[in-house]
This record gives structure tokens, sequence and C-alpha cells, in this order.
């Protein structure tokens, strides 16, 4: 579970920290861990022109918060939006992840498009 | 009074069939009794036997397996009252656990006694089931909660039990250990000041009658309340003990077949206790099964029991306090501990997730519990999202303490 990619990113996150006075900023936790990930984004012409992540838990959520800020950066709001919960999982190197512990690898991607959702003034349908 | 002796363990743990069993290629080391503890074969067998030999549904049977089942139903309920040491058996009420029956009193003895404005006092250190019962039960009557507040020991403080206790409350319901810390409460000094103002005490011995020696009647306890499945015994029941006088003036809990005397059209008449609690067909193989734990728990005696904890107790605080970057929670004094320990693991500074700390303990067949173990308000007054827990029954050894102290070693060499 603890692949080389997760630990490699929780050691040493890419992308940790707020941007000043971000067009989005979203916040989530997950009550039962205490995961806590926090998104901020600058958005230009409807694409992500910067990305950063904060927070606290355990390695699995904020290696996948610090690779998925990779993930979509210079991508379209659009493009975010389909963006795939197994995509984010695969780059993880983890495709089959328990039920308890796939919450804290999905949370990041939970912030992202709820933050891109309000923005853009739409609703979210989760599947959950 | 029986003399303590030391528990032979690794006969003890021939009898339990899943500590033979590998978990992730490595041997099971099961340190999560205090969620729910393993089974001894006497046990599943008892269970086992009652399916395939005597099964039927109780009371008002006239026919043999009806008669053999009803007559094991009401011998476990004896034999429970005496492992507590209950005046009467007509004071143990079957439960689904340790939730219903801190529900059933709060319902059918909450709902006719507290009024508005009236106090309801409970702990900080409180299971989420001896909270919201209460939280419900105080929202619908428009009464009010206050809480004694523990120390940084994770010691309840003595002033805020006298000072609460002062105000007349209604009930206290109090943990008599607690599930993170690991304290021992003082109950029968909680239950003396309650008693002087006509304050009743329900304690939730869920962490206590698996683990030690219970004397209701010494305690003086108005109710006492806990699980099977946390003293060897199977899922799905559980005890509520109530002073007779009590559970007679308490109006039912649930309500239909087994627990009526006589239904009319418009009104119907209740059964006596401990039945008028006990509406439609019973988990009958649940108590057959507890009182198999019963019977197995009291061959080894609860004092061996207790003694055998508090020595893995005694033993684990002194080789984790060696491990460098461990926080221990709780008091450091085995005498007021259960088999109960806290911690969370720091790496220069920074916690490492406890949910990370069981996986990687999990890789190597080590079962503890992370989160916040059902007790959120203990949690945020920590300031901490979670902990790990290790806990230890009747067949844990220091051999196994040895192989959990090593494998956090190299979970720090993992995480740096």
């Amino acid at each position: 579970m603890y692949t080389e990619i997760i630990m490699d990113y929780y050691k040493y996150p890419k992308n940790r920290g707020k941007i000043q006075n971000p067009d989005i900023d979203f916040k989530d936790s997950n009550p039962l861990c205490g995961d806590v990930i926090e998104m901020s984004i600058r958005v230009n012409d409807k694409h992500i022109k910067d990305i950063k992540f904060d927070g606290t838990g355990c390695a699995i959520s904020q290696a996948s918060a610090s690779l998925l800020t990779e993930m979509v950066q210079g991508k379209s709001l659009e493009e975010i939006k389909k963006l795939d919960k197994q995509e984010l999982l695969e780059n993880l190197g983890t495709p089959n992840l328990g039920p308890n512990r796939i919450k804290c690898a999905l949370l990041s991607l939970k912030v992202l498009k709820y933050g891109v959702y309000s923005y853009l003034g739409e609703k979210l349908q989760t599947q959950e | 009074m029986s003399q303590i002796k030391s528990l032979n363990i690794s006969k003890i743990r021939e009898d339990f069939p899943i500590l033979k069993r590998k978990v992730n290629g490595k041997p099971l080391i099961y340190l999560d009794s205090a969620a729910s503890s393993q089974k001894p074969f006497q046990v599943i067998k008892t269970i086992d036997d009652f399916y395939s030999t005597y099964n039927a549904n109780i009371h008002r049977a006239i026919h043999t397996l009806g008669e053999e089942a009803t007559a094991a139903y009401e011998a476990a309920r004896k034999k429970v009252a005496k492992f507590i040491n209950a005046k009467l058996s007509q004071e143990i009420i079957f439960t689904r656990g340790t939730t219903e029956s801190i529900n059933l009193v709060a319902s059918a003895w909450g709902r006719h006694n507290v009024k508005e404005g009236d106090l309801i006092v409970l702990t900080e250190m409180e299971h989420h089931s001896n909270i919201v019962p209460w939280q419900i039960l105080a929202k619908e009557k428009k009464a009010r909660i206050e809480y004694i507040r523990f120390d940084e020991n994770g010691v309840l403080i003595k002033e805020d039990i006298r000072k609460l206790i002062d105000k007349n409350p209604k009930i206290v319901a109090v943990s008599h250990v607690s599930n993170v810390f690991g304290t021992i409460n003082p109950i029968k000094e909680i239950v003396n000041f309650a008693h002087r103002n006509g304050t009743l005490v329900l304690v939730d011995g869920a962490q206590s009658v698996p683990h030690m020696p219970v004397d209701v009647q010494d305690l003086d306890a108005d109710f006492y309340v806990f699980s099977g499945h946390k003293m060897l015994g199977p899922t799905g029941i559980g005890v509520l003990y109530g002073k007779k006088e009590l559970l007679e003036k308490m109006e039912p809990y649930q309500s239909g077949g087994e627990m009526i005397s006589e239904v009319h059209l418009q009104e119907s008449k209740y059964k006596d206790i401990p039945y008028k609690f006990e509406a439609g067909t019973p988990n009958i193989s649940g108590p057959i099964g507890l009182a198999a734990a019963v019977d197995y728990l009291e061959s080894l005696g609860m004092k061996n029991v207790r003694e055998h904890e508090k020595e893995l107790v005694r033993y684990a605080l002194e080789k984790l306090s060696k491990v460098e970057g461990l926080k221990i929670y709780g008091p450091k004094d085995p005498e007021i501990r259960g088999g109960v320990i806290t911690f969370n693991f720091y790496n220069n500074g920074s916690l490492i997730h406890p949910h990370d700390v069981s996986q990687v303990l999990d890789s190597e067949g080590i079962a503890i519990r992370s989160g916040h173990h059902c007790a959120m308000p203990l949690h945020e007054k920590l300031n901490l999202p979670a902990t790990c827990r290790a806990s230890f029954y009747v067949y844990n050894t220091k051999e196994e303490i040895d192989q959990f102290v090593s494998a956090l070693e190299k979970i720090r060499r993992f995480f740096s």
C-alpha cells in the first residue's frame, strides 16, 4: 500500500502551501480519520494557472493531494470536472485500495472538484 | 477470598482458534480487545450446540426443545447476575449491547423522570454511547448536560465531581473504565456523593466487566451496563443491570410480544421485570454464549485476569516509554489503569498519522485500533484528530508486546 510514489510525495511534497488571493479556496475533512485537505487555486481563462494544497493527515491523503496538484496543473476546469478517480489511484500506484483507505486517497479529488464546481456556480452530484 | 495466581497463558491461547491464524504472513498479534475480544472454542461450541441440538423459541413452548432453550436462557440470566453479584436475577435485562442498555435507561427512565431545566451529569471521557442518548433526552426535555472534566493524566477532576453533584443532577452517567485512557474511575466515591442527594448513577461497564471483578451491590450503582462481545462472548448481546425498585417503576422500552401478560383491544398489561423490557423474540444464543464466556472467565478468576493485565500494562508502559517520539495518554500508574494504552507517534515532532501506524502494524500481523475510538469530545479537548490504541486481554503475552515495540521502531524508520 505504501508505494514508493506515496512515500516520496509524503516525505517531499510538491506544491504544499497556500496561494495568496486565490480564485478558488476549498477545504474539507474526513471526519472519521481526521485528514484535512485545503486546495487554493488561481484560475486564468478557465484553466488552472497555479494550485497548492495544504493539510494534515495520513501519508496516503497528503501524497494524493500533492500528486493531484501536479496532475491538474494547466488543465481546464471542464477537464477537472471529468477527472476520473481511478486515474488518481493508478498514478498513486494503488489501483485497488480497500474501502477504509480509499477515502483517504480520494479526499483531495473531492476537495478539488467541490472547489471547481462551486467556482463555476454548479452543483456536484456525488455518487456516495 | 480466592488467592491470586498467575494464569497459564499458553494453555489459554490454545483455547482461542483464531490465534492460530496468520495475518499478512505473520502470526496474529491481537491488541484490539477493547473494541471486541476474541472467543474461546468453549463459547463457540456452546452456541453451536444450541443451534445443533435444542434450538427453539423460548417461553410458552410446550415441547422439549422449547423447554430446554428456555431453561438455558434463564440459567444464563442467573449466571450473569451472580457474576456481577446482583441481588436478584430479575435485575438483569438482556439487550443488544451497552449502547442499547443506555438507550433503554435514557428512554424508559429518562423520559418519565427528567424534566425541563433538570441537570444530567456526564464526563468528558465518555464513549459516544454514553453521550448521545442523553443529548437526545436533554433536547426533548429541555434539560441541561454538564461534564466532569479530566486532568492532564486523564483522571477525573475531584472538585468537578463534588461541584457538579452538588447541583442536584437527576442522574450521573459515567464509565467505570475509560476506553481511551484506561482510567479506572472512582465509582464508589461518585455513587456515595450522588446518593446523598438522591441522584441516580448509571455506570458504563463495557471496559470493566471483562477485565476485573465487579460487584454491583458493593458499588451500589443504580444502573450498570455492559456488552458480551468484549468479554469473550458473542456480538449482539448486552446487559442492563438495574435495581429492582427502579426497573419496576419504569415504563417499557420496546413493546409487543413476550413483554405482555394480557393484551386487549384498547389496553394491555405488562409482564413483570425483566420480561417487561425484553419485547419480541430475543437473541437466544446470545445469553447462552455469554454464559459460557462467564464460565470461562470464572474458571480463570477475575482477580487473576486483572493481575495479568496490570502486569502487561506495567511492562508495556515501561517498554513504550523508551520508544523515542511516543506520547502515551492516560494515567501512568497501572493500579488505576485498565489494559488499554493509547498513544501517538511523532517523528521529529510531526505526527505520524494513527492510520499509517496501524496500517504498517497490520502488515506485521499486529492488530491495533486507530481513530477517535468513539470519543470525539475527548480528542477535541486534547486537540488530536486521532490516536492509536493497543489493548490487552487474557491471551496476550509480554513477547507480543516486545514484537509490537520492535514493529514501532520499524515504523519510525519507514516514515523518516
